[in-house]
């Protein structure tokens, strides 16, 4: 990997620059670091098939494990924000497109278009500033329990990273969910269901409803890396503990294990999000499934 | 036979062809131009933007303060006084600053925007017209390269650089931002490639280096003009990130997101004025460029990753 060539050697970033060059060269040596680039590559190449993703040399554990202490934190985060966002989103946008161009429909368009335009952790500034400074509501970090269930009961503490990662994929969200919504509502078969004198309640709730959602199947999957990319912000921000957390401690302590090893991770991912919203699509919408 | 004088006019007037006039090559742009300037936040938007350009590379020349010499004597001044906007944590005026920073913003996001798009054009136009092998090897590198977390990738090849400048900022962002508009353009070029006027200078001969330059830009660039308004937003938005997370710009520099780094420590002691002004900032010209990117967009009615 490139970034072997480019690093600092592991033994000087390790053994800090007081060290005598002998010890660094030693340290190297026994750990394999002073071989060829290349070398090293195919190394790590190989591990990785065994599904080894090598050594933290600065927290010294395995990467795996530090991936599996901290992926719950992660994962909680980004669900509960993605599955709060979609439940805001869709009625949110078939609310838009009933009420278009009425003045609650322009207001949420504003307001999604300017959270939207913020980068996240001027966003989670906002939130902290306003909520946990001013008006000590919440607090303004999140839970610091390392164990994973007292973590997910901390509603309070997690309040507010949750918050910033629900906004921020809202906005994203509702303008698709919008337009999409808008596309249904013109289709044939909501006017034979508003003929027929069905509620409009039910035309929404049956027909509607279900066609526009189908946009975001295909959003939500390929939302994954920004959901990574945006969980990095928040853990940051709200000093939480995560993978994208971890990312930013080691990438500041050069210890690239652990570094390319949630890149590669983020990468995984988001091949597989992409996969999954391929695969969720054809089971929902049958049309797909002849071609 | 005698004639009215409507009639000899309408005799001595160019006959009109069937289909209308053939317009002027430029009447195409004219008519963008008109419908632009109809879109009402559009012109908000170019306006936010001037606005941004003049204060930042503008303003200094008439408020001039010292943005290299701190003075922790004046540390955390409130507004008013000499300071519009008081004073942050080394002393320096927080208006002049934001200026500063501002300066570093638009040039970044500038040229960022300008290495991206100069790549994603041309390996899209290479792509799309080469097609086969070429086609299929470029497209493959694109899948790989999205498919890896932007700002992972980005954060891992700022840390290598720790003294950032304008100049490698840009780089950095540039060189792993032209993804997206590899891929528009490819597509806008396997759909003109097989047109007439495309086949009909392949007839004469014309060479392919002659076809993506005169050809198959051109009539891609509705697309990427559309695509560098977005661009430039999301560049301010990750220099913002990269700066707050400490991979800024170095000093004497600064940038918006490395003013921001700081914030939560200054909200927490009352200097709202070091945090909320460079927030605003950041957020009106970002949504600015959103704006004007949404008009280009219904100008020129491209179909693109946003709606």
């Amino acid at each position: 990997m490139a970034l072997h060539v480019i690093a600092p050697s592991p033994g000087r970033a390790l053994l800090g620059f007081k060290a005598s060059l002998a010890a660094v060269n030693a340290f190297n040596r026994q750990l394999g670091y002073d071989r060829p680039a290349i070398d090293q590559f195919f190394t790590y190449m190989w591990q990785l098939c065994h599904g080894n993703f090598g050594y933290s040399y600065h927290l010294n554990q395995s990467v795996a494990s530090l991936i599996i202490e901290n992926a719950p934190h992660s994962m909680w985060l980004s669900g509960s924000s993605l599955v709060l966002s979609i439940l805001i989103a869709i009625p949110l946008g078939i609310f838009q497109a009933v009420k278009r161009n009425s003045l609650a429909d322009q207001s949420i368009t504003a307001v999604a278009f300017t959270a939207y335009s913020m980068p996240q952790n001027f966003l989670g500034i906002l939130l902290i500033g306003g909520l946990a400074i001013s008006l000590h509501i919440f607090p303004f970090e999140a839970s610091q329990s390392e164990k994973i269930v007292p973590y997910i009961l901390a509603f309070r503490a997690n309040f507010l990273p949750i918050t910033t990662l629900t906004i921020t994929a809202v906005a994203g969200y509702s303008r698709y969910m919008r337009s999409s919504a808008l596309d249904a509502l013109a289709q044939d078969y909501i006017k034979l269901a508003r003929s027929k004198g069905l509620a409009e309640r039910t035309v929404l709730r049956r027909h509607l409803f279900r066609n526009a959602s189908l946009a975001m199947v295909t959003l939500i999957g390929l939302s994954i890396p920004a959901l990574i990319g945006g969980n990095l912000i928040v853990e940051d921000l709200f000093n939480s503990h995560g993978l994208g957390l971890l990312f930013v401690n080691e990438l500041g302590n050069d210890d690239f294990n652990t570094v390319i090893a949630l890149t590669l991770l983020g990468g995984i991912a988001t091949v597989l999000g992409n996969l999954a919203a391929d695969v969720a699509l054809t089971v929902a919408d049958p049309r797909i499934r002849v071609a | 036979m005698s004639f009215t004088i409507g009639e000899i006019s309408e005799e001595l007037s160019p006959p009109v062809p069937e289909g209308g006039r053939v317009q002027g090559p430029r009447a195409g742009w004219k008519l963008a131009i008109l419908s632009f300037i109809e879109n009402k936040l559009a012109v908000v938007g170019a306006g936010i933007i001037l606005f941004f350009v003049l204060f930042s590379f503008v303003g200094p020349l008439f408020y001039h303060t010292d943005q290299t010499n701190a003075n922790v004597l004046n540390a955390y001044l409130p507004p008013g006084g000499g300071y519009p906007l008081g004073t942050d944590a080394n002393g320096f005026d927080e208006l002049g600053r934001i200026m500063k920073g501002g300066q570093a913003a638009i040039e970044i996001a500038f040229f960022a925007s300008l290495i991206a798009t100069i790549i994603g054009t041309l390996v899209g136009a290479v792509a799309g017209l080469l097609g086969g092998l070429v086609d299929a090897t470029l497209m493959r590198i694109v899948d790989i390269l999205l498919s890896l977390p932007l700002l992972f990738v980005v954060l891992i090849v700022a840390d290598r650089y720790n003294n950032a400048t304008v100049v490698s900022l840009s780089l950095i962002i540039g060189a792993f931002s032209w993804l997206v508009s590899a891929r528009l353009v490819r597509g806008e070029v396997l759909s003109l490639r097989v047109r007439d006027f495309v086949l009909a200078s392949r007839t004469m001969g014309a060479t392919k280096r002659h076809l993506i330059y005169r050809h198959l830009i051109p009539n891609a660039i509705g697309v990427v003009i559309v695509n560098i308004t977005f661009q430039v937003a999301d560049a301010i938005n990750l220099l913002a990130i990269l700066g707050f997370l400490g991979y800024g710009l170095a000093y004497p520099n600064v940038s918006w997101g490395d003013m921001l780094s700081g914030a939560l420590n200054y909200l927490q002691d009352g200097y709202w004025w070091c945090v909320y002004p460079v927030g605003f900032c950041l957020v009106a010209l970002v949504m600015a460029c959103n704006f004007v990117g949404d008009a280009l967009r219904d100008t020129f009615d491209v179909r693109l990753r946003r709606r």
